[in-house]
């Protein structure tokens, strides 16, 4: 991948009414890579967006478009394109019109008008669609639309907020598709806003895990689901146990009641840890001594696998298999230390107080402790 | 038997509105002076109107009122409208109030208070004080059917038209007015039909050279009905019928196609039950 940076955040701050949405974004976006931007509700994804693309301007900290500082440039001169959530397509224009829109204002020639737009709605399957009114085309069919009335202007960079957030599951997955298609036909920067962790890793070359306006971690999707750095990232891109573990020494870790080897160091004598453990890598085996033991609690049909809930002590496992155990048998609950993720607490962190308070309050009741989806 | 009921009451509702308008007609056809016999029909009273240099004269200065003020009355109703929009809450329902204050107050105090100022001013009452009058009391209801459409308008619609590279201004031109000229026309029309229908407020602000319709036929009954008024009226009523008809029929059009289909759909099932 071409590792040349075309948009750089540093450290922006964004205030309203007295709240925080951005402390301190600090990030580098490159040429041709498919950029998404995850986090939950409200963690400021779609402000992130919108300095990016000028509709916002941040309270300190710059934007630069290839090294250049672009605070102040207004959006209609930046060489960036949007895919609004909710579409944004012009009512009063047919769909010819509105991807044409931009061309127009370049006061193309109609002749170059007609070919560029006739190439657009071929990119995105909606020959034949000219004439139609926009209001009359389905959610799927507007979606295409704005996609290709933004890439119409042949922008550098295009900025997506949520944009198969309002299509349904069948429609999202073939979008997903296409507009990765799209994206590597036209080796343009996307940047792409979901809440959607599956659709994140997926699509992305570059995931951007945001919450409550910090950024907390960039890397593959590989990168961010095999080694999520905190609890909240591992939390958030899959379904995870979460266990309160103590770090004895390098590759030495307690939790569960048991002392674990693992491929982890580098952390302080006896400093309190959070062990992660993906349902999946683990396995069931026969009880023994070798293993922890628990009762199965429940065995549900996924689909694909089985989700197995096992509890061992005041601990619920959540367990990813092919193969059913009996509810009320007992089990062997088995993993490598390759499949032990440990991590360092987030002290300050609001969302991680919560996050603990939610486990303290599962292990008070009996329920779920340290199961977290 | 509900519905019969029903029926029979909306009936009898319209009948008692509309009667006077229709007796009225029916006499602007009457070949008798007279309003309670009828001797045959006839067209004189039309003829003679027309031929009346008085109405005709004050009817031409309603048309160049209404039209005048209206236009000026849209132009700045949307902007109001505009402005009203963009402001923080607490303004925006300050200002809102303070807009409509015109169509709440009574019509004579929003008249004698016109005047008052007028006079105080020392500007000669005559076509300016009336037009100002009228632009005064029919910008609220340009606010009035601008604000809603702009409500309704997808914020996101004027930054897509930024984002695509227009200006502030071009994206004002090519995406806001667009979206919200239905609320403008609207607006146009109810200010036209109100100016043209004042009475109250022009009686105080006219000139002796600058009546109006409705000021010249009250001048008229004062002394004797003439059933060039009746014919008169007839036209008018028929006019405002028209622009109403226009203003629905204009409307209807504007919704999507299958909103309108929907809308059909659950007046029959509304009709049926
Ligand atoms: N124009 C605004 N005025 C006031 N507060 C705002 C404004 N825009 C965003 N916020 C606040 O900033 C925070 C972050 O908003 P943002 O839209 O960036 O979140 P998001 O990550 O996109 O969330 P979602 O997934 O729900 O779209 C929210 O608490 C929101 O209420
Ligand atoms: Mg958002």
């Amino acid at each position: 991948m071409d590792k040349n940076k075309i948009i750089e955040l540093k450290g922006i701050f964004k205030e309203y009414n007295g709240e925080q949405v951005l402390k301190g974004i600090d990030l580098d976006i490159h040429d041709k890579e498919f950029v998404t931007f995850l986090g939950p509700s409200g963690c400021g994804k779609t402000t992130t967006l919108r300095i990016i693309g000028g509709f916002v301007t941040p309270d300190s900290g710059d934007v630069l478009f290839n090294g250049r500082r672009v605070n102040d440039v207004p959006p209609y001169k930046r060489a960036v394109n949007t895919v609004f959530q909710k579409y944004a397509l012009f009512p009063h224009l047919n769909v010819y019109e509105n991807v044409a829109f931009g061309l127009r204002l370049k006061k193309e020639k109609e002749s170059v008008i007609a070919a560029k737009v006739a190439e657009m709605l071929d990119l995105v399957n909606l020959r034949g669609f000219e004439k139609r009114s926009v209001s009359l085309l389905s959610g799927g069919q507007q979606q295409r639309v704005a996609i290709a009335r933004a890439l119409c202007n042949e922008p550098k960079v295009l900025l997506l907020d949520e944009p198969l957030g309002a299509l349904d599951l069948q429609l999202r997955k073939e979008m997903q598709i296409e507009l990765k298609k799209i994206q590597q036909r036209l080796e343009i920067t996307f940047i792409y806003v979901t809440h959607d962790q599956e659709e994140a890793l997926t699509m992305s070359d570059t995931v951007v895990v945001m919450n409550g306006g910090v950024i907390q971690q960039i890397g593959t999707p590989q990168d961010i689901y095999n080694e999520p750095v905190n609890a909240f990232v591992a939390k958030f891109i899959g379904e995870s146990n979460i266990l309160p573990g103590i770090m004895h020494e390098d590759y030495k870790v307690e939790f569960a009641g048991d002392n674990f080897e693992c491929v982890d160091k580098g952390f302080r004598h006896l400093e309190p840890v959070d062990v992660v453990i993906r349902p999946e890598d683990i396995t069931i085996c026969p009880p023994s001594d070798k293993v922890i033991n628990g009762l199965v609690e429940s065995v549900l049909f996924k689909g694909v696998h089985y989700e197995i809930m096992v509890r061992a002590y005041s601990d619920l496992w959540k367990i990813h298999s092919t193969k059913a155990p009996e509810v009320g048998s007992v089990v062997g609950i088995d993993f490598t230390p390759e499949d032990i993720h440990i991590m360092r607490k987030m002290e300050s962190s609001e969302d991680y107080a919560a996050l603990e308070h939610l486990n303290e309050q599962r292990a008070g009741t009996g329920e779920e402790a340290g199961t977290v989806e | 038997m509900r519905k019969l009921t029903n029926r029979i009451y909306i009936g009898l509702v319209f009948l008692f509105l509309y009667i006077p308008i229709f007796v009225l007609i029916a006499n602007s056809f009457n070949a008798s002076k007279s309003r309670t016999v009828w001797t045959g029909f006839t067209f004189d009273w039309y003829v003679k109107l027309f031929h009346n240099e008085t109405i005709l004269g004050s009817l031409l200065n309603t048309l160049i009122i209404a039209l005048v003020a209206s236009v000026a009355a849209t132009l700045l109703g949307t902007l109001a409208a505009i402005g009203i929009y963009n402001m923080k809450k607490v303004t925006r329902t300050i200002v809102m109030n303070i807009s409509y204050l015109p169509i709440i107050n009574p019509e004579i105090v929003t008249g004698v208070s016109l005047m008052l100022l007028f006079v105080a001013m020392k500007i000669e009452l005559g076509y300016v004080t009336l037009i100002l009058a009228h632009i005064t009391f029919c910008v609220p209801y340009v606010i009035l059917n601008v604000l809603p459409k702009l409500r309704q308008m997808d914020r996101n619609l004027y930054e897509a038209a930024l984002d695509l590279g227009c200006t502030p201004t071009l994206a004002f031109r090519k995406v806001v007015i667009p979206e919200i000229m239905p609320g403008i026309m609207t607006g146009f029309l109810m200010s036209i039909t109100y100016s043209i229908d004042d009475f109250v407020i022009s009686y105080f602000t006219h000139g002796a050279t600058s009546q109006t319709l409705p000021i010249t036929i009250f001048s008229m009954t004062r002394r004797k009905v003439s059933p060039e008024v009746n014919a008169l009226s007839a036209i008018l009523f028929v006019v405002i019928l028209a622009i109403m008809i226009i203003m629905n029929v204009s409307e209807m059009r504007k919704l999507p196609e299958d909103q309108r289909r929907r809308a059909a759909k659950a007046a029959k099932k509304g009709g049926r039950a």
